[in-house]
């Protein structure tokens, strides 16, 4: 069921390494890919969700051995040629003239303004709130996408099937398993829904931790 | 339409991650898709013009300043870009804040989310498989491995980022800081503390 990015909770990955403040990008081609792979989607051929799921459906095996650039520009080449944007012809180097999509490349002066623009996820729905505040809920049992299968979903493994309670409700957002397959917004209400570490974990550090994760009202069911 | 085609188009582009990138960005160049000054201008964007200064002037201003501290938690998204600390990756925040009682932790399992306006790009551990894996379900053995123990009384809250709400951990206020102004203040508050694997430092 699960993809080799749904990782919360997996033993086995060795200390975290801190590292200094200073230093942004440890090598050139990470600038460089993180600055492809804005402007490839500045052309508007895919939004957020579609590049994420372009990342998650990188084998697992690719997915554990490339470093975090490396699954970005992996993820990007695959979504150019899904999209059309490049042939694989023109992706291997072999061909390629000027494409139509061009009039639409970032150009330098629109930079600081497409970013600092952004995305807001949060949409207008008819989906009234199912719950408020210190409500009872408990997750899908299966942490799938139920519109497509093997499609992507923000309801990660680890909290399938936990019982929580809602902490706040943060407006109605685009529901990413809908969105990431370009079957529309279906924006719906989002909630900040709070676990008992012992619901999640076998063994909690402390009775009294916590995890709070953002999930979607069709994510959840009410729970006596 | 998941796309599990076994023959990736990516692997049609050498395997050297630099050169990797060098090929797409010169196929791309050629096709007219991208502008290489285009590029130069995203990354002095994150190198030198966003970054966590951004998020310590937020808490800095936070603990000076308590009608900024009650607008910060009502409302973050409101109050940080009138600030000028709005765009891509912080359309939606909201402010937590660490007490004696709660530390707060944030983390992204499914992917690397993180409030680009207010802290910059994240630092490699905070997109490493170790930390996305472990910090749900051990935060206080990754806090040890940043030199932090919390007090026994003190609860664990870790935040999954996994929509697009962006979150601003407010690290406690440090002892004997009663008489520092804002500026003075935004050198304790280091990246560290605003994602709850820190704690601010003490003058």
């Amino acid at each position: 069921m699960t993809r080799p990015h749904d990782m919360g909770g997996r033993f086995g990955d060795g200390p975290v390494i801190p590292e200094a403040e200073g230093e942004v990008f440890h090598e050139d081609w990470h600038a460089r890919a993180l600055a492809v792979t804005l402007a490839c989607g500045a052309l508007g051929e895919w939004n957020i969700d579609v590049s994420r799921h372009a990342r998650e459906c990188l084998s697992p095996a690719d997915y554990a051995r490339f470093s975090y650039y490396e699954k970005w520009m992996a993820g990007l080449a695959d979504l150019l040629v899904q999209t059309g944007v490049l042939s694989r012809s023109e992706l291997a180097g072999t061909s390629g003239g000027r494409a139509d999509l061009a009039e639409r490349a970032l150009q330098a002066g629109a930079v600081p303004g497409v970013l600092a623009a952004g995305g807001p996820a949060d949409r207008e729905s008819k989906i009234a709130r199912a719950f408020g505040a210190g409500d009872a809920v408990v997750t899908r049992r299966i942490a799938a996408n139920t519109l497509v299968e093997g499609g992507h979903t923000r309801l990660p493994v680890y909290a399938a099937g936990a019982r929580g309670r809602i902490l706040r409700c943060h407006g109605t957002h685009v529901l990413p398993d809908s969105s990431a397959h370009r079957l529309g917004d279906a924006a719906e209400p989002l909630y900040a829904v709070v676990f008992p570490a012992s619901e999640l974990w076998a063994h909690p550090e402390h009775p009294g931790d916590e995890v709070v994760l953002d999930l979607w009202q069709s994510y959840l069911q009410a729970t006596p | 339409m998941p796309h599990d085609d076994p023959d990736h188009p990516h692997s049609l582009l050498p395997s050297d991650p630099a050169l990797r990138v060098r090929a797409l960005e010169t196929v791309l160049t050629r096709k007219g898709l991208i502008d290489p000054a285009a590029l130069d201008a995203i990354i002095d964007t994150y190198e030198n013009r966003i970054g966590p200064r951004n998020g310590a002037r937020v808490v800095a201003r936070a603990w000076c300043d308590p009608g900024f501290h009650a607008a910060l938690m009502e409302d973050a998204t409101a109050v940080v870009s009138d600030m000028g600390y709005y765009g891509r990756q912080g359309e939606h925040m909201v402010a937590v804040e660490n007490t004696e009682a709660v530390h707060n932790m944030v983390v992204c399992t499914l992917c690397s989310c993180y409030p680009w306006p207010l802290l910059g790009i994240p630092p490699t551990w905070y997109k490493s498989d170790a930390y996305r894996a472990r910090a749900v379900r051990e935060p206080r053995k990754v806090l040890a491995e940043f030199g932090v123990t919390l007090p026994e009384a003190t609860a664990v809250r870790v935040w999954d980022s996994t929509a697009e709400v962006r979150y601003l951990v407010v690290p406690q206020r440090p002892a004997g800081t009663e008489g520092m102004d804002e500026e003075a203040l935004m050198d304790l508050v280091t990246r560290d503390s605003m994602i709850g694997t820190g704690l601010a430092v003490s003058p």
